[in-house]
């Protein structure tokens, strides 16, 4: 059974700096070449690609699976079904970024055999700036035993 | 400035259990179901996987080929399928007509990405804006 205590549940808040060499990993490994991708923009900094977001949180978590865990999910209880971003100002090397998630919706597809976790995270910068929002959804694989 | 509008079509190289290796540590994605055999068995499937999160960064890259990147306002998925070893995903979309939105105007992409025989893997949409604020 789905406990919809969840929605609404605030998370243990992530803060994450975006370092430069971490950064530089990430591009090599999606093979990532386009400078105006991976070289500075016109501010003459270097901005984060699309979805590096996701990646920051979980690189700098105590739990990078605090997302799942901290309902009482396990990583290899869920698959991803959604996943959004929506860019408000550019996060640069260099800038350390809180994210603030909650559930903002639990439902159940066929009778009950699918539970839909969506998340809401908001993302500020260190001058408590929104800088971005991403919603996420999981599907549970297995019951959620509440 | 608008510019016409952008075509995106771009594919990527085989996914190999190297581009799942460096892709969890430089993502912090560390569920072993992608890069550990055993893990994923143990989870059900019969192999190592993409992650999904790996996919969406290729429809990313897909975009900021033909957006520039501070002009990217969203970027949205759906996850439509497993993404598996020796997959060669293709990114492809088409831009809308323009349209007016918080001030500015602004143009959608409707992207897919399909594997080498056509399988949907992600459905998204991007939003730009067609000039720089």
């Amino acid at each position: 059974m789905v406990d919809p205590s969840i929605k609404g549940y605030q998370f243990k808040p992530v803060v994450g700096t975006v370092e430069g060499g971490r950064l530089r990993a990430f591009f090599r490994s999606i093979g990532e070449t386009n400078p105006a991708v991976t070289g500075p923009d016109t501010s003459g900094r270097v901005a984060i690609p699309p979805t590096y977001l996701f990646c920051l949180e979980m690189l700098d978590a105590d739990d990078p699976f605090g997302f799942v865990n901290e309902i009482g999910v396990g990583i290899d209880e869920i698959l991803h079904a959604n996943q959004s971003f929506t860019y408000h100002h550019p996060i640069y090397v260099g800038d350390t970024v809180t994210f603030r998630a909650k559930v903002g919706d639990i439902f159940e597809k066929k009778g009950g055999a699918l539970i839909f976790v969506v998340q809401d995270v908001e993302i500020s910068n260190q001058d408590e700036k929104l800088v971005a929002e991403i919603q996420r959804t999981f599907v549970i694989r297995k019951e959620i035993v509440a | 400035m608008t510019g016409p509008s952008p075509f995106i079509d771009k594919t990527f190289p085989p996914v190999t259990r190297t581009t799942l290796a460096l892709y969890s540590g430089a993502s912090g994605d560390i569920n072993a179901a992608h890069i550990d055999i055993d893990a994923a068995r143990a989870a059900g499937f019969d192999d190592v996987f993409a992650q999904g999160m790996l996919v969406m960064a290729y429809m990313g890259s897909a975009v900021t080929d033909a957006v520039s990147p501070d002009r990217l306002r969203s970027l949205s998925t759906r996850f439509a399928g497993i993404t598996n070893l020796g997959d060669i995903l293709t990114c492809s979309g088409i831009a809308s007509d323009p349209f007016e939105e918080n001030g500015e105007m602004r143009a959608s992409i409707d992207l897919e990405i399909k594997d080498q025989v056509g399988g949907v893997k992600l459905a998204g949409r991007a939003v730009y804006a067609l000039e720089t604020k």
